[in-house]
């Protein structure tokens, strides 16, 4: 039986010849991160182990994003025992404030990440990465803790679902609304265990950015990881971005796939995923009167730069409705800076946005934006389960940027096409 | 493994880690004081109903989302002896392991307990019988790896030996 593209880079960094699914392994570790949180945790395990040293300080990445620029002094106790730690191992990735930009969008764009390679991160949507076709999945502290002193962890060989892509997505369609999509069909435990990998015609349409979006909600589907092909979007990506030598590999003809699911891309609707899973999507088009009391824009799903350009476009020359507030967070510095340099920032604070430094805090409502009782928010991030962004009597909406940036301006829930005068 | 005794809390479907142990409490890193926060946000009376040695029942996919690791702890130090559930996110089955929190998965068991009936399991077996109805249930056996990854004690433990200095 031939292998999917999971099992090909489990079964290299194994040191086997092939590998199956349900297979218990133990495998080499390219890269190993950790955020403000889950580092804190770690740590303490770290030394438990007897460790003193991390196993390599070129592979061990270090970003605080979580609850950083300090959100309290607790928060602050944490970024200090990860700065503490970062630079008694002279990690050459560890990115403090300033210089620190969401993970999962940071990485990629700094090329700390490559094709073919096997990565843990301490936060669950460490997935995105196999947006460029590595092996990429989310841990907690003590596989993080174990990661870092040893260069290896074990893993369960995962079955696999393929996801046959054709058509293209129409004009207000993204990535985040082709994975809403999908969740909503599935479910959130649709891929439990399993590798979602995405292949046909259809990848070809989607940016980079749409899909890091996409495999940024894998875990939305329960899934250890995704991938998509290197093609030559994203060879052209990697030429951009990335200097490490790198490998990719395919799917052999055989391999064997649990399921096999089409999707027709040109079929999808801007997508919103209502209260209190992100499976419980809706189509804009069945959303009723849903009235706002905030927007956010921004997160690993989708802070990116097109995220950045899309939510720019709408708002150009509009006002944001006055019964709202809007926070709009470019993920990274680079892309801050190139959305200084685009005049996005000067269109969202005309348009009355909130533009932060980058930080991971609204989303999981640790900070910037956290809901009252009552509140509604239509948001670009991945999670809105109960009491996700704040209150436990908060309702969070998960949605594009472009349904986030329109729906700004309307005060409740509306499709861009609704909108006079948007191109 | 000590085998575990206590009443059952019953919840249900796609419990997340955001539910378990809400992302405002992400500051915090004593154990004892995430446990006191446990479930707040699903059930705010649980930390104050639960005993020492009780036991956590549930549907499909408990502990989805985040993860973050406080959640398990949050549990652990609440003093739950055992986790069944139909089925676990996979991070959160990880965590659980690797922290030496017991979870078992058992469909028959978590669609059969109520809430409130008196639970043992028998780690080494796998069997957990429902006192209260006399009903036993046989949950799925850990593969061989992970029976030594718990014998070891977790995986800081187990992964001692293969750390150079």
């Amino acid at each position: 039986m031939g292998m999917t593209v999971t099992q090909k880079i489990l079964a290299a960094h194994a040191g086997l010849e092939s590998v199956a699914a349900g297979q218990l392994i133990e495998a080499k570790l390219d890269i190993v991160m950790g955020n403000d949180i889950t580092i804190a945790l770690a740590v303490p395990e770290f030394r438990k182990s007897g460790a003193e040293k991390v196993f390599d300080k070129e592979k061990v990445v270090v970003v605080l994003d979580h609850f950083a620029p300090n959100k309290d002094i607790k928060a602050a106790m944490n970024c200090k025992v990860c700065r503490d730690f970062a630079r008694e191992n002279q990690l050459t990735h560890f990115f403090d404030v300033g210089r620190m930009g969401i993970e999962h969008a940071l990485l990629p764009e700094q090329g700390i990440v490559a094709p073919g390679e096997v990565i843990i991160g301490g936060d669950s949507h460490t997935c995105t990465y196999g947006a460029i076709g590595a092996f990429s999945t989310g841990v907690g502290s003590t596989d993080l803790a174990m990661g870092m002193a040893t260069g290896e962890n074990w893993f369960k060989v995962p079955a696999a679902i393929k996801f046959v892509l054709t058509g293209k997505p129409g004009k207000w369609v993204c990535g985040k609304d082709v994975m809403l999509h999908i969740i909503g069909r599935i479910g959130v435990d649709g891929a439990l265990y399993r590798s979602m990998e995405f292949c046909g015609d259809g990848v070809a349409s989607l940016s980079m950015d749409d899909r890091f979006s996409i495999t940024n909600m894998a875990i939305e589907a329960g899934a250890k990881n995704a991938t998509f092909p290197v093609d030559d979007v994203c060879r052209a990506y990697l030429a951009e971005h990335c200097a490490k030598p790198w490998t990719s590999y395919e799917a052999d003809e055989d391999a064997d796939y649990e399921q096999v699911i089409e999707i027709d891309l040109s079929a999808i609707r801007p997508t919103v995923a209502f209260p209190h899973l992100p499976s419980n999507t809706r189509t804009i088009d069945e959303v009723g009167d849903v009235p706002l009391d905030q927007v956010f824009i921004g997160s690993c799903t989708n802070g990116r730069l097109e995220d950045m350009a899309m939510a720019a476009r709408i708002l150009k020359g509009r006002k944001v409705a006055d019964t709202l507030r809007v926070l709009v967070i470019p993920a990274t510095p680079t892309i801050y800076m190139q959305c200084m340099e685009l005049g996005y920032l000067r269109t969202f604070m005309e348009a009355g946005c909130a533009v932060s430094t980058p930080t991971c805090g609204a989303c999981l409502g640790g900070h910037m934006g956290i809901l009252a009782a009552g509140e509604k928010c239509l948001s670009t991030t991945n999670r809105n389960f109960v009491g996700r962004m704040g209150h436990v009597e908060s309702e969070v909406y998960l949605c594009s940027p472009a349904v986030a940036a329109a729906s700004a301006v309307a005060g409740r829930i509306v499709s861009p096409e609704s909108l006079e005068g948007v191109e | 493994m000590q085998n575990a005794h206590g009443k059952a809390f019953v919840f249900g479907d796609d419990i997340n880690t955001d539910v378990i142990l809400p992302g405002a409490y992400l500051n915090v890193t004593d154990p004892k004081e995430l446990a006191s926060h446990c479930m707040e946000s699903e059930d705010p009376d649980f930390v104050k109903n639960a005993r020492p040695g009780d036991i956590m029942i549930a549907q499909k996919n408990f502990g989805c989302g985040s993860s973050r690791e406080h959640a398990p702890l949050s549990i652990k130090y609440l003093g739950i002896s055992c986790v069944i559930a139909s089925t676990f996110a996979r991070i959160f089955f990880r965590n659980a392991l690797n922290i030496g929190l017991p979870i078992l998965e058992c469909e028959e068991a978590a669609k059969n307990i109520k809430a409130g009936d008196t639970v043992s399991v028998d780690f080494n077996t796998g069997v957990i019988t429902n006192e209260t109805t006399g009903q036993t249930f046989q949950a799925e056996p850990f593969p061989p790896f992970m029976q030594n990854l718990i014998a070891c004690g977790g995986l800081v433990n187990y992964s001692k030996g293969k750390i150079g200095k």
